[in-house]
């Protein structure tokens, strides 16, 4: 049984076919590459498995711990608490809270702090501010951060921007991460400390992670499974090994397919 | 935890020092009764316009219908305080007020905190605009003349106590966890959705608890001005509210706080002035947003935490 289920999902803009019939699936605890050329849909699938948009036809289940849930057509935040989270291809912090105010936000259904006890600042108030915080600094510390709490999100150097957005989405607690270019951008140490860090990840949290990248060295380095998609169709599914010998996905990335 | 203990006890010594202050200048002269009725309105102002930043600045919603749950604050108040007139019968009216203003918020949020920017400011300003003609058209209301002879239960003190303590919900209420998810619908709408946080939600309960607090601003000033009419609670009114939170800072309490003051004076000294007061408040709103489009203070904040903790870095540095 796998962990997601994705059938014959279709997403229509206009005449345009952005993703059209793509099924697909994640396990437990596997590390997937979805990698396609420029415009082919992944965003878009990204989008449409999170709730984003709403899908043209299809359906995206999870199983979870009610058992396996149909989660299209649900609003984005209801995905998100039953373990989906993401980056953006275009970073999306917090820009005016500070790193700490970032990390936090994403723990707010963990926190049961009431509207009362934060009003009246009982002792109680103070006592889960300072849990929660712990619990923040901890998971920075995952990522060298932990002595930026204070700094306001847009005042962070281009990598760690990123990074924090994936402590953000981690700090959900998710089963499945999605990470949308997470190395666009950033210089080839940043890169490897990244790639780095996704597999630690994934090996600390016990999650599944679904990565788009366009870095191919990347790609092959990480991913136990890739999906290929191009022009909005999965043309290829299969290892490293195996998508690197396909001549359908030669033929997309050079350009030479039609 | 003992830390925290030290900074509340600090600004609860701010507060009371404010307090003693005002006190003494009244005892001495140089607050007379008209500097006084001065000091209430900004009061009262600080309450209207900090309950509107809390939507405006920090939930990121556009309302244009603020003094609709004024008005509801004070026509409640002033009806219960006129049958029962006494202290009890004010705190009852406040709650009355907040109670029907948070309600008609809640009604009115959920489907309006829906629209986008443009749409919810032209939706809460016909909200206070439907308000007003009711209240105008109401028996109970007394129609287009308004209620008067309100038993005068507020003074400058109640006005300061109730400052302290909108001021204080409204700042806790930012810097705890509802407030925090607030402020993620402001920044990010979409990556707030990303990370499970129920966008409308929390529109919503920045609304609702803005509506209660205006309310709060409106019976005390039904209970100090002992007259109101529907023609108070207009379109004008949502807008000097406004200009308060523009001009401090969208996103400031502590802006809030300063604009108020400035304005209340300068409206003080130009009282002489008639129409031109408006020409002159006008000019220096157009200057503020010329020059300074994110108000005077822009979203800074006066912190006693940051006033010691700077301190104390720079006694280490040394
Ligand atoms: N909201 C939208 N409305 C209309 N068309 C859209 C929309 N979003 C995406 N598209 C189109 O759908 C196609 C797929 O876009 P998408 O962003 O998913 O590609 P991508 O694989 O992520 O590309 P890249 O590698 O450049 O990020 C593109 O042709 C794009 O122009
Ligand atoms: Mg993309």
């Amino acid at each position: 049984m796998p962990l997601l289920d994705v059938k014959d999902l279709t997403k229509n803009f206009g005449g345009l076919a952005a993703v059209s019939d793509v099924t697909m699936h994640l396990d437990n605890n596997e590390l997937v590459a979805l990698i396609g050329p420029n415009g082919a849909g992944k965003t878009t699938l990204f989008n449409l498995l999170t709730g984003v948009i709403i899908p043209s036809e299809g359906t995206v289940s999870l199983q979870t711990d009610k058992g396996l849930q149909v989660l299209n057509k649900q609003k984005p935040y209801k995905i998100a608490a039953e373990g989906m989270a993401r980056t953006f291809q275009n970073i999306r912090l917090f820009k005016d809270l500070t790193v700490e105010e970032n990390v936090l936000i994403a723990m707010t259904d963990k926190n049961k702090e009431g509207f009362l006890e934060s009003i009246f600042r009982l002792p109680s108030f103070y006592k889960k501010e300072a849990a929660l915080h712990q619990q923040v600094v901890e998971l920075l510390s995952i990522f060298k951060m932990e002595n930026q709490l204070t700094t306001l999100a847009r005042n962070l150097p281009y990598g760690a921007q990123r990074r924090l957005e994936i402590v953000r989405a981690l700090a959900t607690k998710p089963k499945i991460l999605f990470l949308d270019e997470p190395a666009a951008g950033m210089n080839p140490e940043e890169t490897a400390d990244l790639t780095r860090l996704i597999q630690q990840i994934q090996s600390e949290f016990h999650i599944t992670v679904l990565l788009i990248e366009h870095d191919m060295s990347l790609v092959m380095n990480l991913a136990e499974r890739i999906y290929v998609l191009e022009y909005g169709k999965l043309i290829a599914e299969g290892t490293p090994k195996e998508i690197q010998g396909n001549q359908r996905v030669i033929n997309a990335y050079l350009g030479g397919g039609d | 935890m003992k830390k925290n203990l030290k900074y509340n006890a600090i600004w609860l010594a701010i507060a009371i020092l404010g307090y003693v202050l005002i006190y003494a200048l009244e005892m001495v002269g140089v607050i007379d009764q008209f500097a006084e009725t001065t000091l209430v309105l900004i009061g009262i102002n600080i309450i209207l316009a900090t309950s509107l930043n809390l939507v405006i600045g920090f939930s990121g919603q556009f309302s244009l219908g603020h003094a609709g749950f004024m008005a509801l604050g004070a026509y409640s108040s002033a009806l219960v305080t006129s049958a029962i007139p006494s202290v009890g019968g004010f705190l009852l009216g406040l709650l009355v007020g907040m109670i029907v203003a948070g309600i008609v918020a809640l009604v009115v949020g959920i489907p309006t905190l829906r629209l986008n920017g443009d749409y919810l400011a032209i939706a809460t300003m016909g909200v206070a605009e439907i308000i007003r003609i009711i209240l105008n058209n109401l028996k109970i209301t007394n129609g287009p003349a308004g209620l008067y002879n309100i038993p005068m239960l507020a003074n400058w003190s109640t006005v300061y106590v109730l400052v302290v303590i909108t001021t204080l919900i409204i700042v806790n209420f930012v810097h705890s966890r509802n407030g925090r998810a607030v402020m993620s619908v402001r920044e990010d709408e979409i990556a707030a959705e990303s990370i499970g946080i129920n966008t409308t939600k929390y529109k919503i309960i920045a609304f609702v608890l803005g509506a209660a607090i205006a309310s709060i601003g409106g019976a005390l000033h039904a209970n100090y001005i002992q007259t109101i009419n529907p023609t108070d609670f207009g379109i004008m009114e949502s807008i000097n509210i406004l200009i308060i939170v523009v001009l401090g800072g969208i996103g400031s309490i502590t802006g809030t706080f300063v604009a108020a003051f400035l304005l209340g004076i300068l409206d003080m000294i130009l009282q002489n002035f008639g129409t031109l007061r408006m020409v002159l408040y006008s000019l220096a709103l157009i200057l503020i947003m010329v020059f300074k489009p994110s108000g005077l203070l822009g979203t800074w904040e006066f912190s006693v935490r940051r006033l010691f903790t700077h301190k104390k870095a720079k006694g280490d540095a040394e």
